[in-house]
């Protein structure tokens, strides 16, 4: 195979710039997790302690890491699910013959996709309030008494579920209406003959069609939620009681306000051993799925 | 009388994830226009009595958002520029020069999309911390320099150029630097406004790692300002609506305006699970 030597030139900054900003820090933050790097080795080096897994075993020891990991899988399960479902239902309906003015509503429901999340994290935070929010004010119309949206540690973390809700339906949607819209139109010509009703070809036609994407969404967004960092910081600060803290946000107070930096280390490589566990199991799961 | 009644289910459905979508929005929007404690009652108020763009002079004028707006625009637009530099030459070679070890790097490199940026950041601190960069521009450009998501996103597009364009080009002894800007460049145009959106975006809303790196409240952008503000005014919501106003609005006009680009590369980005 003939080369051209000239590519390097085109590929080498950009592995460069890769390898030095990004793939060196991957591989010094596992050898970071393994030591005691804090405030007194960031002032000193020579400070600094190799202590091999005791970073990780005081984490399994802390109360408070369990707690950010459980608040992480909570926003996790409940948000990915009712994010998919949102994102599929609205794109099944964009997706109708009968919809009008498709483009517009396109434009409309992705919109909060874009907007900077500290931003609308500020607005929601109004919408949550507990006296003067619209949501409470809603709610009251239909007979609920208003619930302290962040100030209640059991309301809390729903009330960050419904903003990225809220936030990131809209990208889901775009990408499961490419899928709708390339399944061949035959297939529910055939069924409509066959006398398939509304439900039925949902259920036979358009969701097996369609596994391949959900499943490729799914992998993203769990990936996505366990990042959850910048809705605790801005709306709740990680309360009450602690009830928004999450693993990202665990980090950052180690590492940035605590500078117990091998310990915020120990706490990114748990957060990516648990996605990277988390993505293969689905992938698996794809797998056997389409094997069937 | 059937096909109505689905008709009107699915437009009205449709209007009410509109309103759900857009509400928030539309209320910060009116908010900001308010005197100041004016939101504060219930029922809440939808429209401004006297609509007045006070909370946008305050913000400018003692807050020093017009610094904070000119970091923002700064670091999106010198991010936007080094991710085109860097990815767009990348993204190419990696579709169409033969290089040794060409495949598997590229391999290599779509593996490590799995990992969180967020673990290279301590390490990348303390390396930024060494070099001088922390608490600089500098220092918030650095890891969007090069993207393996902007190479990948180039280079899928880059595959659809024919073969025999870039070989009758260099048996007319052009080299592969004319090649690259006489030929490639031109018909990468699409995806490299693409990239530039989403660069662009991208900067402009990202707050972990601005919030990491800056400690100079004259070198905050946009968000990680806002998010200061938001934790010491905590009462002040019409002002933090101007606020949030100035953050959002920006990046809205350009998704609408550069939409279509956006959106396919959205989709390119997808496919690659």
């Amino acid at each position: 195979m003939r080369s051209e030597p000239a590519a390097w030139w085109f590929v080498g900054p950009a592995l460069l710039v890769i390898g030095i900003f990004f793939l060196l820090p991957v591989l010094t933050a596992l050898a970071l997790s393994l030591s005691d790097f804090d405030i007194y080795a960031l002032a000193d080096w020579r400070n600094l302690r190799l202590v091999g897994l005791r970073n990780y075993a005081e984490l399994l020891a802390s109360a408070l890491f369990w707690r950010a990991l459980g608040n992480t899988l909570y926003f996790v399960v409940l948000g990915v699910p009712l994010s998919i479902a949102v994102s599929l239902g609205t794109a099944l309906l964009l997706h109708s013959r009968v919809a009008r003015f498709k483009p517009f509503f396109r434009t409309a429901l992705f919109a909060p996709v874009v907007t900077t999340l500290v931003a609308s994290a500020v607005v929601w935070r109004y919408l949550f309030n507990t006296r003067y929010g619209w949501l409470n004010y809603a709610l009251g119309g239909i007979g609920i008494s208003p619930i302290d949206w962040l100030g209640d540690p059991h309301w809390a973390m729903p009330a960050i579920i419904v903003f990225a809700v809220w936030k990131n339906f809209g990208y889901n949607m775009i990408i499961l209406l490419a899928g709708l819209q390339a399944i061949p139109t035959d297939l529910y010509e055939a069924a409509r003959i066959d006398g398939a009703s509304i439900w039925r070809q949902l259920r036979h036609v358009t969701l097996p069609m369609l596994s391949p994407i959900l499943l490729m969404v799914g992998i993203m967004t769990v990936a996505g939620y366990f990042q959850l960092f910048a809705e605790p910081y801005v709306m709740t600060q990680g309360g009450p009681l602690q009830s928004t803290v999450s693993v990202l946000y665990l980090m950052y107070e180690e590492g940035f306000k605590w500078w117990n930096l091998g310990t915020a280390s120990a706490v990114a490589f748990v957060l990516f051993l648990v996605i990277f566990g988390v993505t293969t199991v689905q992938l698996r799961w794809m797998r056997t799925g389409s094997s069937v | 009388m059937k096909g109505l009644v689905t008709s009107s289910l699915v437009n009205g459905l449709l209007l009410g994830l509109v309103v759900f979508a857009l509400f928030p929005l539309l209320w910060m929007l009116s908010v900001s226009l308010m005197a100041p404690g004016e939101a504060s009652v219930t029922p809440p108020p939808l429209l401004p009595a006297h609509a007045s763009v006070n909370n946008y002079l305050e913000l400018f004028a003692t807050r020093g958002l017009g610094r904070y707006l000119a970091n923002s625009v700064l670091i999106a637009t010198l991010a936007t520029l080094a991710s085109l530099a860097f990815n767009v030459a990348a993204g190419y070679a990696f579709a169409k020069l033969r290089f040794p070890g060409r495949d598997r790097i590229f391999r290599f490199l779509l593996g490590a999309l799995v990992i969180p940026g967020q673990v290279a950041m301590v390490p990348l601190f303390l390396l930024l911390k060494q070099l001088g960069l922390v608490n600089s521009y500098a220092g918030v450009l650095v890891p969007a320099l090069a993207s393996i998501f902007g190479i990948f996103l180039v280079r899928q597009y880059a595959l659809s150029i024919p073969d025999e364009l870039l070989e009758a080009a260099r048996i007319d002894g052009a080299s592969e630097f004319r090649i690259f800007g006489a030929i490639v460049l031109p018909a990468l145009k699409p995806i490299i406004v693409t990239l530039a959106v989403f660069t662009l975006l991208g900067t402009w809303n990202d707050f972990m790692w601005p919030l990491i790196v800056l400690a100079d409240q004259d070198l905050y952008t946009l968000p990680v300002a806002l998010a200061a503000l938001s934790r010491e005014h905590v009462q002040d919501d019409e002002l933090m609506m101007a606020g949030s106003v100035v953050t959002i609005l920006p990046v809205l006009i350009v998704f609408l305006s550069l939409q279509r680009y956006y959106m396919q590369g959205l989709l390119t980005g997808s496919v690659k699970g």
